[in-house]
């Protein structure tokens, strides 16, 4: 139990070396060429941190040009450019990289290894992502703009219709995934080969279990994505015809491959999220998380069925019926490990000494809303009503609760839990209280509606809409530019953090917190546990 | 150190073999369809000739013509629709003309729908068996001798034959 870790460290292993030999290189060079595990974590999440404000303002164009029906402010291929850039950005520049800064922060940490194990694989994977995403973005000032084709390019809308600026995409795709894969097998290496002596594998905190089988399905799923982005490159610059049904190729199998890759894709981005939740609902709950185990096993389960689920996404291709209920069913039973999921969190607040500190309410709001987004990813499962849903808002609805109050509140409760490790110092909590309930309010006022006018019809990645779905529209515009607004009140407070301004956080920092990473000092020492400690 | 490199071998190891699979999987679509014959893909040789004609049914076929846009061609069946016996020989006709002044060479992807009745529509002899050379201006018959198999599942009543024209790959080449 992961539980049982915590304060039976031998004693010279505790504390990691004194803070007098806690030297660094300063400058530029620190960060260019850091091979420490708690430097590049930092990167990773600033970067992180930046694409989320990038995606944010491209996000804010879509929902400024639908605010009002008709055009307004930018033409339909533009338009295009904005959610197929919006999307790429916030799934390879802010979800995927977030997460890979918290696992190269915190499971050093929590499995007492003095680093990762592949330091300097480790400085590459980091450095190649703001590369990638230098050429994806240059392509916005490019003439002919950006990529258009959504971010799950489908051909032929990807190989005949598209720009030049493809030739950038591929190659962009390609750096974010060799990053993620380098990311991948560091973390892979350390889970493995680096715990502390006496942690065996049931006694792994959950963000680590979640993490070392999200880099399994990175393994698995990123080469695939390789494959069909060069695919689509070779189509469209050097004659061959994977996707053109001219030269004997099919279009439909584009679908195919990308939603093998695209499905495990969104579980990468919600495992480790609940890896986060449930570290922080027994903190706050101050009980041990209920059904350890039975955590363990859905995690495990919830990421073998998401390779066999992909036709979900294609009912509407013409698929034959006895492929669709398969891939229906198997959905379907997705929702009983997640299910499992969600009655252990609300079991372990059962009875729970609750406190209601700031990622407490993001990890509440995440339970919620996840399971929101959860039911409606059951709904699209069922086949007839999904002929309904496909390429509607409600579609939009779907994967935005799953993806920003799931995957990014898990992110931000993530922050808000650990920043006083990282930087010693407390968060504001009145400030993040504020932050926690205008996004709450807001995010809601953004997305909800979205399941109404999906619904009623109102077709996604168009800019231009009918009028009776010019009130809804006006209202989420107004909760997207208040949920953006909010994020500056995240910012503030993390860069109140940085700059050491706040009451000095404690070791330990919560009352319930139980793990390794708080038997450190706060901050954490820029080296821990030279000396393993010993887990009884 | 070599319990790192050992895992890590192991790992890259996965990542080959996953980037391999994704390119397998398009061999493995067009077998997977060819077995299941599912896609709706006819066959691309010439069939064997009927062993029997089943008169206790009729099956009605129509035929259905589009093309690349980019391609200046006029392309239609001249028979829209026709009802016949499985077993029954039929020939019908497309008409294709070039409506440029260059010579176009013309590759013609067939389709049957519904996909599950793909396998039993067989053709003896196909336009779309081999690419079709076009001159500037020039108007021709391209014929499809075929028959339904009398395998044909009961259920199918209506089949529909629609090739797509495009502009053959090789031309495009070496353009």
């Amino acid at each position: 139990m992961s539980t049982q870790v915590t304060g039976t460290l031998d004693a010279h292993g505790a504390a990691g070396r004194p803070r007098d030999h806690d030297h660094k290189p300063r400058g530029l060079a620190r960060w260019l060429f850091s091979t420490n595990h708690k430097d590049i974590g930092t990167l990773y999440l600033l970067f992180s941190l930046a694409m989320l404000f990038t995606g944010g303002s491209l996000a804010m164009v879509i929902r400024a040009e639908l605010f009002q029906p008709g055009l307004q402010f930018v033409d339909p291929h533009f338009f295009n450019q904005m959610t197929t850039v919006h999307g790429l950005v916030m799934v390879f520049g802010a979800v995927m990289p977030a997460f890979v800064g918290l696992a190269n922060w915190m499971i050093p940490l929590m499995i007492g290894a003095p680093d990762m194990a592949l330091p300097r694989i480790n400085n590459w994977s980091f450095w190649i992502l703001p590369c990638a995403f230098a050429i994806l973005l240059s392509t916005l000032f490019m003439e002919g703009g950006a990529p258009a084709a959504g971010w799950t390019f489908y051909a032929p809308l990807s190989t005949k219709y598209s720009g030049d600026s493809t030739a950038f995409f591929v190659l962009a795709v390609h750096l974010m995934g060799v990053s993620s894969i380098m990311g991948a097998i560091n973390v892979i290496v350390t889970i493995w080969n680096m715990r502390a002596p006496g942690m065996g594998w049931m006694k792994l905190p959950l963000f680590v279990w979640t993490w070392l089988i999200t880099a399994f399905l990175l393994i698995a799923v990123m080469p695939v994505l390789a494959g069909v982005v060069t695919m689509v490159l070779t189509d469209k610059y050097f004659g061959t015809s994977f996707f053109d049904a001219a030269g004997g190729g099919d279009p439909v199998m584009f679908q195919h491959i990308f939603w093998f890759f695209g499905h495990p894709e969104v579980y990468i981005m919600i495992l480790p999220a609940f890896g986060i939740v449930s570290t922080i609902i027994p903190t706050f709950a101050r009980k041990p998380l209920f059904g350890y185990e039975s955590m363990v096993i859905a995690t495990a389960s919830i990421a073998f069925l998401s390779f066999i689920v992909w036709g979900h996404h294609m009912f509407t291709t013409g698929m034959p019926v006895v492929a669709e209920l398969f891939f229906m069913y198997a959905t379907m039973l997705i929702a009983v490990p997640t299910g499992v999921k969600v009655f252990n969190w609300v079991a372990t607040m059962w009875r729970g000494s609750m406190t209601f500190e700031v990622p407490m309410m993001f990890s509440l709001a995440f339970i919620v809303l996840f399971t929101i987004g959860g039911f409606s990813g059951l709904m699209l499962a069922i086949i007839p009503a999904d002929f309904q849903y496909q390429d509607t808002y409600f579609v939009v609805a779907h994967f935005h609760y799953v993806l920003v109050t799931g995957a990014v509140f898990g992110i931000i409760a993530a922050v808000y839990y650990w920043i006083p490790k990282w930087t010693g110092v407390m968060y504001d909590e009145r400030l993040a209280q504020v932050h926690f309930w205008c996004s709450l309010v807001s995010v809601n006022m953004l997305f909800f509606p979205m399941h109404f006018v999906g619904l009623a019809g109102m077709p996604r990645r168009i800019p231009d809409y009918a009028l009776q779905f010019a009130d809804l529209n006006a209202f989420m515009s107004i909760g997207g530019f208040l949920f953006g607004l909010s994020q500056l009140l995240f910012l503030w407070g993390v860069v109140r953090c940085m700059r050491g301004i706040g009451d000095k956080a404690t070791d330990r920092v919560w009352e319930g917190a139980q793990g390794l990473e708080w038997e450190v000092p706060s901050p954490a020492p820029y080296h821990t546990f030279d000396t393993p400690p010993v887990v009884k | 150190m070599s319990a790192h490199r050992s895992l890590i071998n192991k790992l890259l190891l996965a990542c080959a073999a996953m980037f391999a699979f994704g390119f397998a999987l398009v061999p493995l679509y067009d077998v997977f369809c060819d077995i299941t014959g599912i896609n709706g893909k006819t066959d691309k040789v010439a069939a064997a000739a009927p062993d029997r004609v089943d008169r206790g049914r009729e099956v009605s076929v129509e035929f259905l013509a589009t093309h690349d846009p980019a391609v200046a061609v006029d392309f239609a069946p001249e028979t829209a629709r026709l009802r016949l016996n499985p077993g029954e020989l039929q020939l019908v006709s497309f008409v294709v003309e070039n409506r440029s002044d260059q010579p176009i060479v013309t590759t013609a992807v067939p389709s049957v729908s519904p996909g599950e009745a793909a396998r039993h529509f067989m053709k003896i002899e196909c336009f779309c068996f081999q690419e079709q050379p076009l001159a500037p201006g020039e108007r021709k018959l391209m014929p499809v001798q075929f028959y339904v198999d009398p395998e044909l599942p009961e259920r199918f009543k209506n089949l529909t034959l629609s090739y797509r024209l495009y502009r053959s790959v090789g031309q495009r080449a070496s353009r």
